[in-house]
């Protein structure tokens, strides 16, 4: 329907110089296209408004369907609930640490390296180049990458969740790319005054990279927030778990047993009641909810700096 | 990917370098310092080390973190060729050559998880893949900027989430009382354990698969669709196009790099339909449309600890995603001269 609105307009915009921009059949258009980007926000947002809604409304509306966009039974006595579980806590303190500690590494490993391979007159560079953009296409596979972690005797340690992502290609490209842009004749200015390559980094290119060193490190740390996967795959001690863990535990109905072999039992047994697992769903997304708004174009811009060829 | 190529690209580049500049402001001539220029990679090993060993200095503990933890274990594959014992030798202990190659070739299970792997992969292609550039172009027809704004922001939220929050979020919505049957049960339908059933597998999949990637998708149309000369419209309009033949005949000529570029990333990465979210929400009940390659490895390998057989289809399925984004791109530098190297 609205394509034909459109296409009708040709006749009479043909002989118009300015054209038929404005012409009935765009705007009638244009009043879908709004109606319709409505609705996709509507759609985009309604998971978050059910179990939002869900987390404050009594467990028995819950299970019986009740509760859609708004609170039935409004209480907040499953976040008293879910708040006084000591695992929860531990989890969730096991998350902050992963990702403080996880971050640091990743972002002292990718600037440094980053900063060296967008050095154009460095010999080798293009085969230090290579070696990192190789792993973007190939990668040892599930099982090569668990045997070295069990052989490093890194399983059930902080370091199996926060080590092996350290160095994200794709990240160490756009910074790279944006070092290669900043004006040469600053470093050169700074090599007169005596500085050496440690300096000129430090003194010179950090401070003058800030945005994207904020963007890196927003990146880093959402991954390793939103990971659940090593922590499952390389720990089998509970009090270990990161929050992501802890939950998929309870989706699955598993929480007590923390085997890998229950991994393959999951079902959705209503084993914890949905509110509960509701107010872990608003609990482990209100972090990255928070800051959303205030850096989200940091995000868009390092996608598009991304987008620069390496 | 030899290092005598790369080096031979680096001393070729050099040379094209101007014979010493004679303004201050030329970027490729000799500066004040002499080096920070690329003329310089001419000098000697000897003393680019001496020149240069802080640099080498800061790159070693990042390049040696990549050979440990990338190039260890894609040497690690070995194994699929070695019978390796759990906790054992990293590298396997004794060769046993094509065994798990033909095992798996072998193994009916397996063709069943590629099958699957290539289905899912293919609909998330076919979905995923244009989606992003029809919203992209519905955005860029918006005029209000701050509604635009609006509806990127939330579009783009989704993405940030963890997949354990989305297949949550999906649990929540497909249960027997969730909202999706409620809307079933009211148009008179009867309510359908959707996660239950095998057929309802790849809907589920490939639809919170769109819901989560579908506006962060549109980023980088919308930063080519802003690059379009805004005189090309000017000239379209004065020959009489219409906003849809402009749309056809200058904005979609305008994004093709962007699309070609991504399409050919997606199609090289097909096959690695993603494994976290499968291993979420599939169950044995749906495993006849829902188990994929990486799955069924993970089983083998990891729950049934048969390690080698993993390895060898993990190998297979790296090697099939090698030579696929290659091939494609291959084929786009010829067809259309888009490349993403």
């Amino acid at each position: 329907m609205t394509q034909s609105a459109l296409t009708s307009t040709s006749g009479s915009g043909g002989g118009m110089s300015i054209g038929p921009r404005d012409s009935r059949g765009y705007k009638t258009f244009t009043w879908f296209n709004g109606t319709f980007l409505v609705l996709l926000c509507g759609f985009m947002l309604y998971p978050f408004i059910t179990v939002l809604a869900q987390s404050f409304s009594s467990a028995g509306a819950v299970k019986a369907g009740l509760v859609n966009v708004w609170p039935i039974g409004f209480n907040i006595d499953t976040y008293k609930v879910v708040a006084s579980s000591d695992l929860f806590w531990t989890s969730y303190r096991n998350t902050v640490v992963y990702t403080l500690v996880g971050t640091t590494i990743a972002m002292v490993l990718t600037t440094l390296l980053a900063y060296v391979l967008a050095k154009r007159h460095l010999r080798g560079r293009k085969l230090l180049i290579g070696i990192a953009v190789f792993t973007m296409f190939f990668n040892g596979g599930l099982i090569p990458n668990y045997v070295l972690i069990q052989n490093l005797g890194l399983k059930n340690t902080m370091w199996a969740v926060v080590l092996p992502g350290a160095i994200s290609v794709f990240n160490l490209l756009v910074m790279k790319s944006f070092f290669e842009n900043l004006p040469l004749e600053l470093e050169e200015a700074a090599q007169i005054d005596g500085l050496g390559w440690w300096g000129i980094f430090r003194r010179i290119v950090l401070p003058l990279s800030k945005a994207v060193l904020a963007t890196m490190i927003l990146f880093y740390s959402v991954a390793i927030w939103n990971d659940w996967f090593a922590a499952f795959l390389y720990m089998d001690k509970q009090e270990l778990f990161p929050v992501t863990l802890y939950l998929r535990n309870m989706i699955a109905g598993a929480s007590s047993t923390a085997s890998q072999g229950a991994a393959a039992a999951g079902s959705t047994k209503e084993a914890i009641s949905a509110n509960i697992q509701a107010v872990t769903m608003i609990l482990t997304i209100i972090p990255i909810l928070c800051i959303y708004p205030f850096v989200q174009r940091y995000f868009v811009s390092g996608v598009m700096l991304g987008s620069v060829k390496g | 990917m030899s290092a005598a190529h790369a080096t031979g690209d680096a001393l070729a580049t050099t040379v094209q370098a101007p014979p010493g500049g004679t303004l201050p402001v030329q970027v490729d001539g000799e500066g004040p310092t002499r080096t920070l220029r690329p003329k310089d990679r001419k000098v000697g090993w000897r003393k680019t080390m001496r020149r240069d060993w802080v640099l080498y200095a800061m790159a070693l503990v990042p390049v040696l973190f990549l050979l440990l933890f990338r190039y260890v274990p894609m040497f690690g594959n070995i194994i699929a060729f070695r019978r390796f014992r759990p906790g054992g030798n990293i590298w396997g202990d004794e060769w046993v050559g094509m065994r798990y190659v033909q095992l798996f070739l072998n193994d009916p299970n397996f063709w069943n998880v590629f099958a699957n792997t290539a289905i899912l992969g293919a609909l998330t292609l076919l979905f995923c893949f244009p989606l992003p550039i029809v919203l992209a172009l519905l955005l860029n027809e918006v005029r209000k900027k701050a509604f635009k704004r609006v509806v990127q922001s939330i579009s783009y939220l989704p993405h940030f989430l963890s997949v354990v929050i989305v297949v949550g979020m999906v649990m929540q919505l497909l249960s027997l009382h969730g909202t999706v049957n409620q809307i079933v049960e009211a148009m008179g339908g009867e309510a359908i354990p959707f996660l239950q059933r095998a057929e309802w597998f790849r809907t589920v999949y490939v639809g919170s698969e769109v819901w989560q990637t579908v506006g962060w998708g549109t980023i980088l149309y919308l930063a080519a669709l802003s690059t379009v000369d805004a005189s090309l419209y000017e000239a379209a309009r004065i020959d009489g196009a219409n906003r849809w033949r402009q749309t056809w005949h200058v904005t979609l000529p305008g994004i093709r790099p962007t699309m070609m570029t991504l399409l050919i990333l997606n199609i090289g990465t097909f096959l690695n339909v993603g494994f976290e979210k499968v291993l979420l929400l599939y169950n044995p009940l749906t495993y006849a449309t829902g188990d994929v390659i990486s799955t069924y490895l993970y089983r083998v390998g990891l729950v049934s600890n048969n390690f080698s057989y993993a390895t060898a289809i993990g190998l297979f399925q790296a090697i099939i995603g090698l030579v696929m984004v290659l091939s494609a791109n291959f084929v786009s530098r010829r067809a259309v001269g888009a490349s993403l190297w």
